[in-house]
C-alpha cells in the first residue's frame, strides 16, 4: 500500500478493502490450489461482512477525528503493518464464516419458533407426533460443521507460520522491551539507545528494497506483562525468564497507541505503549539526537536541580548518561524530554505534569513504583527546571 | 412401571464402594500427573547444586518391600476368603511392617538429603519437585498405613464381621494404588532424572 | 428433622414432609446443619449461590460504573482489581458450581428412581466444605492485611497468574485467602462429584439402564468426571503456591529458574474444563425444558449423550487457547487451535438438536422455555465468538481485550445463568410446591436479557478497538467512551430484573398457586412423587422402561418403549 492513509475513516476502510482484494491473490505461496479457492470465494462472502462491520464502527464517534499523526483509536480492523494486515485479512474470514452461520442457524431457529408456537388452547388437545431423531439429518449437520472446521484449520495454520516463522532481514531494528511494573524499558542494542514507554520505529516499505521490518526482543523484570499495539502486530507476552520475540513492519507513518494486554498489578490500566513511526530520514534523525550527549545545565535553577537531583536518591532508581545516575530501577532519563508522555502515559509530558510527578507522583499514579520523595517546593521547582534539560 | 411386558433382567447395579474408589483413584492420578509433569519440567534446569546424580541412589530394597507388600496384602486377602483368619491377620501385618520399613527408609533419605547434602524445598527447583513429589507419595504411604493399621486392629478386636470384606477390599486397592505410583515415581525420579 | 442413617443407602423415613413444616428460626437452622436430605442440601446449596451471586453482581455493578466514562474516580485502582478478582472468582467457584450442584443433588436422585445420593453425609461434607470456602474467600476483606498491612482482598485476578503472587509481588495475605479457598473448594467438588458418580452408576431404579437415563443426568455425570480429572490439577497447583508462599519453594519462582508459564499450563488444564463444567449443566436444563415444552422427546438422544461425552473428551486436549500469546511455537499454537475448532462439531450437533426438537412441536412459552430460547441464541453468539477466539492469529489481537470479556459473558450469562433462571422456574413448583408468578417472570426476563445485551454487546466492539480487560481506567477518545457507558447503562436493566427474580422467588412462594405433582405435564420421574417430594422422594421405588417413564404413564395406548 503506497504510502500512509492520512485521510478520514472511509478512505482508510477503501484501502482496508483494497488490500482484503491483494491478499487474496496467490502471490506464490506454498499453499495448495484448494486452500487458495477456499480462500478467494469465501472472501467474497467476508466483503460484505466487511463493509457491514466497518459501516457499524465509521458511525462510533472515533472516527470523527482525522486519520493523520495521532492514532489513539487502536482498532484492530485497520492494520497498518504487516503481521496486523496478515491477521487482519484471515480474521475477516473468520468473521465472514461465523457470520454465514449465525445467519442461517438464527433464521432456523426463529423459523421454527414461530412456525411451530402454540397457536391456542385446541393446540393443548393433542400432542404433536413424536419423533426420536433421524440419522441422515444428523449425519447432515455433523458433516457440514466438519468441513467448516477444516476450512478454519488451513486458515489458522496457514496464517500462525507465516507470521510466527517469518525470517528477518539484515537490516531489521532490533528492539529490547523489558516490562516493568508500570512501564516500559526500550533498547536499541544495535544503536546504544535506552529510553521508556516510547518506541521509535522506521517507516516500511512494500517493495524488497525499502523493507525494513522490526524485530522486538520481550523481556520482563517482574510479573507478565504483554506487548500490544493492535494496529501494528497482535500481542505477545513479557514474561520473565524467558525471551520471546515478535515483529512489526508499519505501513504508515504516525504515532501508534498500545497497552500492556496482560494484569500486571495495580497500574496495568496505565502502562501505556505509544510506537512512533517516521519516515527513514526522520528516524535516522532521532537515532542521532538521542546517541548526542545531554549537556550539563548552565542555567541557574536547572544547575541547582542538577545538584539537587544527585544530592537526592533519585540516582539510585535512575539513570542519566555520562553521570553517576546509573539506577536502573526506574526508566532512564537521559533524554526524558524527548517523550510525549510521561509514567507511561498517565498524562502528556509537559513542564506542568512534570512538575507534579516530581513533587509526588502517587498524585498522578496511584501505587506507582516511584515514592514521594518529599521534596522541599524549591527542590521540586530546581530539580523540574532540570529535567527539563535533559533532550 | 404401568402394565408393561415384565422385565426380565435382573436388576443389578455396581457396589457403590468400589466405583467410589475408582473414581477416587481417578482423582488421585489426576493429582500426582501434575506433580510428575512438574518435576519432568524442572528436570535438569536447576540453576545450583546438588543435582540428582550427586545425592541420589536407588532406594532398591524400599522399592522391593513396597512392591512386595502388593503381593502379601493380596495373600492376605485370599486367607480371608478361605476363612482363615490366622494367615489373614499374618500377611495383613507383613504388608504393614513393609509398608512402615518402605516410610522409614524415606525418613532416613530425607534426612540425609537435609543434613549431609543440604538439599531442602528451597534449595533449587530439583529440591523443590523432588519433595513435593516424594512427598505426596509418602503422605498417601502414611493414609495407606493407618488405614491398614485400623482394619487390623478392628479385625484383632472382632469387630470385623466375615461377610463384611468390601472394605477390606478397597483398602488393598487404593494400597495396590500407591504401589503403582510409587513404580512410576521411582522411574522417573531414580532412573530417569538421575542422568541430570 | 432427624435423619439416622443406618447404612449409607438406607435411610428411615421420617413422619413429616421437608418444607411443609415452618418451625422456630433456630428450629430451621438446627436442620439446616444437621441436614443430609440432599433435596435440602440441594436448596442449600443454590440459595448460597444466590446469595453470593447478588454480592459478586454489586461488585460488577460497581465496576460498571467506575468504567462509565474516561478517567472516572469512582473507584482507586487496588480496589477496582480486587473487585474483579473477588466478581470473577465468586461467580466461578461461589455461583456457577454451587448452583450447579444444588441442581444435581436436588435432582439426580429423583430423577433416577433413588431415596438419596449414595453418601449422604460426604454429601453434607461437600456443601459444607464448599461454604465456608466461599466465607473464606469473603473473609479476606477483614483478615488479610497481615503483617504488612498491605492488601485486603485479592487482587491477582481469577487466574492469578504467577510471578503476580508470589510474595514479592503479593505481600500480606489475600492471595493465601485465594488459595486457600479454592483449595478447600476444590475438595468439596471432588467430594460432591464422585457422589455424583456413584449415585447415577449404581443406584438407578430399576429398568433404568444408562440408555434411558434423562439427558440431565447424562451430562452431569460427564460433569463430575470432569471435576474429578480437572479439579486436582487446580489443587496441585494451589498447594505448590502455598509451598512458594510459605516454604521458599521455586516453583514459580522465576528468580530461581522457576517457571511464570507454568502455572498457566496448570491452571488452564483446569481451567478450561472448568468452563464446560460450567455449560454442561445448562445444556442439561435446556434438554428438559426443551423438549417438555416443545411436547416431543428430545430430537437423538444417542447423538446427545455422544455429544457430550466428546465435548468432555476435547476439553481436556485445549487448554493452551488461553495462551496463545505467551510465544509457544508455530507447532504448538496449531495444536491448541485445531483442537479447540473440534469443539465446535458436538457443541453445534447439541444445538442443531435441540432446534430438532422443536421442529414440528407445539412449544409452549413457559417462563422456562423464554430463558432456554434466549439460551439458544446467545450461546451461539458466544460459541461463534469462543471460534474467533480459537483462530490463533485473531487471538493475538482479541486475547486479553474486552472482546473476550463478551465472549465469557455471553457464555456464562447468555448461557449459564440463563438456563439456571430456566431451571429455577422450571423445577421451583416441584421443590417449593408453589407455581412462579408468570408476569414477574416475564418482566425478569425482558428486562434481563435486554439489560444482557446492552452491558456485553458492545464489550465486542471497544474489544475490536483495542481495550484491554481489567484496567481500571482510560483515556478519552480512544474510541472506547461510548461503548462503555453504553455498557454501564445495561447493567441497571439488569439489576432491576434480577430484583424482580429475588420478589418472585419469596412472592410466589408466598401467594403463588399451588403447584400439584407435575405441572408442566412433564415426563421424567421427579414429576411422578409429590410436590415439594416427601424425604424418602418415592413411596415405591419405580420402575422404567423407556426415557420417559410419565410418558408411558400417560399414554399407555402409545408407549415410548415400543419404539426405543
Ligand atoms: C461456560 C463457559 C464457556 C464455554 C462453553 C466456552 C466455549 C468456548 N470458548 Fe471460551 N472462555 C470462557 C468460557 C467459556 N467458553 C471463559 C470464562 C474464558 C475467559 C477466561 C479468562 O481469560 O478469564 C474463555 C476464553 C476463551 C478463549 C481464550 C481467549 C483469550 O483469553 O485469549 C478461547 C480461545 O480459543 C475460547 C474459545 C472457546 C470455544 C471455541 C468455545 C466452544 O466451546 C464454543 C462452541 C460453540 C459453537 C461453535 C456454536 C455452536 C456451533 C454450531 C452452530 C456449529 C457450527 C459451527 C462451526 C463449525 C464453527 N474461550
Ligand atoms: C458466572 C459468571 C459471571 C457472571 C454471572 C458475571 C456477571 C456480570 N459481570 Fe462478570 N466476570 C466473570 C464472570 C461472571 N460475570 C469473570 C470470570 C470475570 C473475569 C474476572 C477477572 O478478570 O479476573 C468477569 C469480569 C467482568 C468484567 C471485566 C472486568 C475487567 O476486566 O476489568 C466486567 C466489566 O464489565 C464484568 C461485568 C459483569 C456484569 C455487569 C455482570 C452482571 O450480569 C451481573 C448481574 C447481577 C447483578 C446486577 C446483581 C443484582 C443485585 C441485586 C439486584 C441486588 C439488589 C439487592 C439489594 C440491594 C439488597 N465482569
Ligand atoms: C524507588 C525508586 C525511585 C526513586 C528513588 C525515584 N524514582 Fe523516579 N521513577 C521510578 C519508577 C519505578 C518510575 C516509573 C513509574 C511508572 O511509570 O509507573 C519513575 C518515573 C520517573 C519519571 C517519569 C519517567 C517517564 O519517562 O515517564 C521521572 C521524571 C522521575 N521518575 C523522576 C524522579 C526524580 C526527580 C526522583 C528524585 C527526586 C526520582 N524519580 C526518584 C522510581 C524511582
Ligand atoms: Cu504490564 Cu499490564
Ligand atoms: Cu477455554
Amino acid at each position: 500500500m503506497p504510502g500512509p492513509p492520512d485521510r478520514a475513516g472511509l478512505i482508510q476502510q477503501k484501502k482496508a478493502w483494497q488490500f482484503w482484494n491483494r491478499s487474496c491473490r496467490p502471490e506464490g505461496d506454498m499453499f495448495s490450489g484448494l486452500n487458495r479457492i477456499i480462500f478467494c470465494v469465501s472472501r467474497r462472502i467476508a466483503g460484505a461482512v466487511l463493509w457491514l462491520v466497518l459501516a457499524a464502527f465509521a458511525c462510533s464517534p472515533a472516527y470523527a477525528q482525522d486519520g493523520g499523526q495521532m492514532r489513539p483509536v487502536a482498532d484492530m480492523f485497520q492494520p497498518l503493518s504487516r503481521p496486523a494486515e496478515m491477521i487482519h485479512s484471515s480474521s475477516m474470514l473468520v468473521l465472514a464464516i461465523t457470520a454465514g452461520i449465525f445467519v442461517v442457524v438464527t433464521t432456523l431457529l426463529v423459523y421454527v419458533v414461530w412456525k411451530f408456537r402454540r397457536k391456542g388452547p385446541e393446540d393443548d388437545l393433542k400432542e404433536p407426533p413424536q419423533i426420536y431423531g433421524s440419522t441422515h439429518i444428523e449425519l447432515a449437520w455433523t458433516v457440514v460443521p466438519i468441513l467448516i472446521t477444516f476450512v478454519l484449520i488451513l486458515v489458522t495454520s496457514r496464517t500462525i507460520g507465516e507470521i510466527q516463522n517469518r525470517k528477518m532481514p539484515e537490516n531489521a531494528v532490533q528492539i529490547r522491551l523489558v516490562g516493568h511494573q508500570w512501564w516500559w524499558e526500550v533498547h536499541y542494542p544495535k544503536e546504544g539507545i535506552v529510553t521508556a514507554n516510547e518506541i521509535h520505529v522506521p517507516l516500511s516499505r512494500r517493495d524488497g528494497a525499502g523493507e525494513r521490518p522490526t524485530e522486538l526482543i520481550l523481556e520482563s523484570a517482574d510479573v507478565i506483562h504483554s506487548f500490544w499495539v493492535p494496529q501494528l502486530a497482535g500481542k505477545t507476552d513479557l514474561i520473565p525468564n524467558r525471551k520471546n520475540r515478535t515483529w512489526i513492519e508499519p505501513f504508515a507513518t504516525g504515532t501508534f497507541f498500545g497497552n500492556c494486554a496482560e494484569y500486571c498489578g495495580t497500574q496495568h490500566a496505565n502502562m501505556l505503549l505509544r510506537v512512533i513511526v517516521e519516515e527513514p530520514e526522520a528516524y535516522e534523525r532521532w537515532v542521532q539526537k538521542m546517541k548526542a550527549p545531554v549537556p550539563v545545565p548552565q542555567a541557574e535553577l536547572a544547575a541547582q536541580g542538577h545538584k539537587a537531583f544527585y544530592a537526592n536518591s533519585c540516582v539510585n532508581c535512575h539513570k542519566v548518561d555520562g553521570t553517576n545516575a546509573r539506577g536502573v530501577f526506574g526508566p532512564d532519563l537521559t533524554k526524558l524530554m524527548t517523550r510525549q508522555t510521561i509514567g507511561a502515559g498517565v498524562a502528556p509530558l509537559t513542564p506542568e505534569t512534570l512538575h507534579a510527578w516530581v513533587r509526588n507522583p502517587q498524585t498522578l499514579k496511584t501505587g506507582c513504583l516511584m515514592p514521594d520523595m518529599k521534596l522541599l517546593d524549591s527542590e521540586v521547582d530546581s530539580i523540574t527546571a532540570y529535567l527539563l534539560t535533559l533532550k | 412401571m404401568t402394565a408393561a411386558p415384565a422385565q426380565s433382567l435382573e436388576w443389578k447395579m455396581p457396589s457403590t464402594r468400589k466405583v467410589a474408589v475408582i473414581s477416587l483413584i481417578l482423582t488421585e492420578s489426576a493429582l500426582f500427573t501434575i506433580f510428575l509433569v512438574a518435576y519432568l519440567f524442572y528436570m535438569g534446569r536447576s540453576l545450583n547444586p546438588p543435582y540428582p546424580s550427586q545425592v541420589l541412589t536407588f532406594p532398591l530394597f524400599a522399592t522391593i518391600a513396597l512392591l512386595s507388600s502388593s503381593f502379601t496384602i493380596v495373600f492376605s486377602e485370599m486367607a480371608l476368603h478361605r476363612g482363615n483368619r490366622l494367615a489373614f491377620h499374618f500377611w495383613w501385618a507383613l504388608t504393614i511392617a513393609l509398608g512402615a520399613y518402605f516410610l522409614w527408609f524415606t525418613g532416613t533419605e530425607w534426612k540425609h538429603l537435609i543434613f549431609t547434602e543440604h538439599l531442602t524445598l528451597a534449595t533449587n527447583v530439583f529440591g523443590t519437585t523432588f519433595y513435593s513429589l516424594v512427598g505426596l507419595h509418602a503422605s498417601h504411604v502414611i493414609i495407606g498405613l493407618f488405614l491398614l493399621t485400623l482394619i487390623l486392629v478392628l479385625s484383632l478386636l472382632g469387630k470385623i464381621p466375615a461377610d463384611h470384606t468390601e472394605h477390606i477390599e478397597m483398602i488393598s486397592w487404593y494400597w495396590h494404588f500407591v504401589d503403582v505410583i510409587w513404580i512410576v515415581v521411582v522411574t522417573v525420579v531414580y532412573i530417569i532424572s538421575i542422568r541430570y | 428433622m432427624n435423619h439416622e442413617t443406618l447404612d449409607d443407602n438406607f435411610q428411615i423415613p421420617p413422619p413429616e414432609r421437608i418444607g411443609a413444616e415452618r418451625g422456630s428460626l433456630t428450629r430451621i437452622v438446627q436442620e439446616m446443619v444437621f441436614t443430609v436430605d440432599h433435596k435440602t442440601l440441594g436448596l442449600m446449596y443454590i440459595a448460597s449461590g444466590l446469595l453470593f451471586f447478588v454480592v459478586s453482581g454489586l461488585m460488577a455493578v460497581m465496576i460498571r460504573i467506575q468504567l462509565a466514562v474516561p478517567r472516572n474516580h469512582f473507584l482507586d485502582p487496588d480496589v477496582f482489581n480486587r473487585l474483579f478478582t473477588m466478581h470473577g472468582t465468586a461467580m466461578v467457584f461461589l455461583v456457577g458450581m454451587p448452583i450447579i450442584f444444588g441442581f444435581a443433588n436436588y435432582l439426580i436422585p429423583l430423577m433416577i428412581g433413588a431415596r438419596d445420593m449414595a453418601f449422604p453425609r460426604l454429601n453434607a461434607f461437600g456443601f459444607w466444605v464448599f461454604f465456608f470456602s466461599g466465607l473464606l474467600l469473603y473473609f479476606s476483606y477483614l483478615g488479610a492485611p497481615g503483617l504488612y498491612a498491605a492488601g485486603s482482598a485479592p487482587d491477582v485476578g481469577w487466574f492469578a497468574y504467577s510471578p503476580l503472587t508470589a510474595k514479592a509481588f503479593s505481600r500480606g495475605h489475600s492471595t493465601d485467602y485465594w488459595t486457600l479457598s479454592l483449595l478447600l473448594g476444590g475438595i468439596g467438588s471432588i467430594a460432591t462429584s464422585i457422589n455424583i458418580i456413584v449415585t447415577t452408576l449404581c443406584l438407578r431404579c430399576k429398568g433404568m439402564i444408562l440408555g434411558r437415563l434423562p439427558l440431565f443426568v447424562w451430562m452431569f455425570l460427564v460433569v463430575a468426571f470432569l471435576v474429578i480429572i480437572a479439579m486436582p490439577p487446580l489443587s496441585a497447583c494451589q498447594i505448590m503456591l502455598i509451598l512458594d508462599r510459605y516454604c521458599g519453594a521455586h516453583f514459580f519462582d522465576t528468580q530461581a529458574g522457576g517457571s511464570a508459564v507454568l502455572w498457566q499450563h496448570f491452571f488452564w488444564i483446569f481451567g478450561h474444563p472448568e468452563v464446560y463444567i460450567l455449560i454442561l449443566p445448562g445444556f442439561a436444563v435446556a434438554s428438559e425444558v426443551i423438549p417438555v415444552f416443545s411436547r416431543k422427546p428430545i430430537f437423538g438422544y444417542p447423538v446427545m449423550v455422544a455429544a457430550s461425552v466428546m465435548i468432555g473428551f476435547i476439553s481436556l486436549g485445549v487448554w493452551a487457547h488461553h495462551m496463545f500469546t505467551v510465544g509457544m511455537t508455530s507447532i504448538g499454537n496449531t495444536f491448541f487451535a485445531i483442537s479447540t475448532l473440534l469443539v465446535a462439531i458436538p457443541t453445534g450437533i447439541k444445538i442443531f438438536n435441540w432446534i430438532g426438537t422443536m421442529y414440528g412441536g407445539k412449544l409452549r412459552f413457559e417462563l422456562p422455555m423464554l430463558f432456554c430460547l434466549a439460551f439458544l441464541f446467545q450461546f451461539l453468539i458466544a460459541g461463534l465468538t469462543g471460534v474467533m477466539l480459537a483462530i490463533a492469529p485473531f487471538d493475538w489481537q482479541l486475547s486479553d481485550s474486552y472482546f473476550v470479556v463478551a465472549h465469557f459473558h455471553y457464555v456464562l450469562i447468555g448461557g449459564l445463568l440463563f438456563t439456571i433462571f430456566a431451571g429455577l422456574y422450571y423445577w421451583y413448583p416441584k421443590a417449593l410446591g408453589k407455581m412462579p408468578d408468570f408476569k414477574l417472570g416475564l418482566w425478569h426476563f425482558i428486562l434481563f436479557t435486554v439489560g444482557f445485551h446492552i452491558t456485553f454487546f458492545p464489550q465486542h466492539i471497544s474489544g475490536f478497538l483495542g481495550m484491554p480487560r481489567r484496567i481500571y481506567t482510560y483515556d478519552a477518545g480512544r474510541g472506547w467512551d461510548l461503548w462503555n457507558l453504553i455498557s454501564t447503562i445495561g447493567v441497571f436493566f439488569q439489576v432491576i430484573g434480577i430484583l424482580f427474580f429475588v420478589f418472585n422467588l419469596i412472592y410466589s412462594y408466598v401467594k403463588g398457586k399451588k403447584a400439584g405433582d407435575d405441572p408442566w405435564d412433564a415426563w421424567s420421574l421427579e414429576w411422578a412423587t409429590t410436590s415439594p417430594p416427601p424425604s424418602y422422594n418415592f413411596e415405591t421405588i419405580p420402575e422404567v422402561r423407556s426415557r420417559r417413564p410419565l410418558w408411558d404413564l400417560k399414554h399407555p395406548d402409545d408407549p415410548d418403549w415400543k419404539y426405543e
